[in-house]
């Protein structure tokens, strides 16, 4: 099974980074960018056919490590 | 008093943090490779600056797995003294032991520089050789120093004098300006609530000698020291 997970920074949380490449962007000429957040996205590859079993193992791995809930939300995708 | 001083792959301030315990204040010190899994005879234990696992996912996240941590979180819950800095104060807060998180400077560049900081909180064990707000010039050297929590937590820090050291100008005052990596409240350092698990950005090790260009850390571990005369 192939798992997509994405990290992103919760609303209100500053993005230094973020804004910096979102005010690169605007000086482009590209003044539609209104906001531009980043994030993480990870590819993993597991073993197991319980789609369930295998949602509520990777949000485990999501609390425990590959997410800091403090200030980060995440969402998972099962191929 | 024996001094642990653990090291993980890719700590670099580890050293530093043995000769201010071992040289300068002349304690019984040992480094604690991060696989192992006793911290037996120890009384204060020190997780050094540095980039642990390349700072790879978050900074201090990976090393927050590593075998030891589960001994130094038994230890500080025994009432054991754990002082983190830098690196080491983020994988404190990534294994919970203490509150927030360091996220990566406002200013994105990593600061490495010497900075004011003042002193909130003088009632710890950590801090107790200072005066309340004395203001103490102690070098940073980080691009993850950026403190958040939330607005609670914030505020259960305050109600509980938690916030230890406050970036500051060397005068004193607590600006905008003189907070160099965006943290919240300016806060600098901070203590937990049992108070005995102590976390800083700031390295004070590395201000422990006047030919080193100051003693302004040397508090830390008189205070520390002061329990064992």
């Amino acid at each position: 099974m192939k798992a997509k997970v994405y990290v992103t920074l919760k609303k209100g949380v500053l993005d230094p980074q973020g804004k910096a490449v979102g005010g690169a962007l605007e000086s482009m000429g590209y003044k539609e960018v209104k906001d531009l957040r980043i994030g993480k996205f990870i590819e993993i590859e597991l073993n197991g056919s319980s789609k369930t079993e295998t949602e509520k193992r990777l949000k485990e791995m999501c609390e425990k490590l590959l997410a800091n809930t403090v200030v980060e939300d995440y969402r998972v995708e099962i191929e | 008093m024996k001094f642990g001083i653990i090291v993980f792959p890719g700590s670099n301030c580890d050293h530093d943090c043995y000769h201010a315990a071992k040289h300068v204040f002349g304690q019984e010190a040992e480094y604690i490779w991060h696989k192992e899994t006793s911290l037996q005879g120890f009384d204060c234990i020190i997780l050094p600056g540095g980039f642990s696992y390349g700072d790879y996912l978050r900074t201090g996240a990976i090393a927050r797995f590593s075998p030891v941590v589960n001994e130094v979180i038994k230890f500080a819950n025994r009432g054991g003294l754990v002082i983190g800095i830098c690196n080491g104060f983020q994988i404190l807060t990534e294994a919970g032991l203490l509150p927030g998180v360091l996220m990566r400077n406002k200013g994105l560049k990593f600061i490495c520089k010497s900075i004011y900081v003042r002193v909130e909180n003088n009632q710890t064990i950590f801090t107790k050789a200072y005066q309340k707000g004395q203001i103490l010039n102690i070098p940073i050297a980080h691009a993850d120093g950026n403190y958040f929590a939330d607005k609670d937590t914030i505020k259960r820090l305050e109600d509980n004098n938690q916030i230890i050291l406050r970036y500051s100008t060397e005068d004193g005052e607590i600006t905008d300006d003189a907070n160099p990596n965006g943290s919240l409240s300016n806060i600098a350092g901070i203590i937990n609530a049992k108070g005995n698990i102590f976390g800083a950005m700031p390295h004070p090790e590395r201000v422990c000698e006047s030919i080193l260009g100051g003693e302004d850390g040397r508090g830390i571990f008189e205070g520390i020291l002061s329990l064992s005369s």
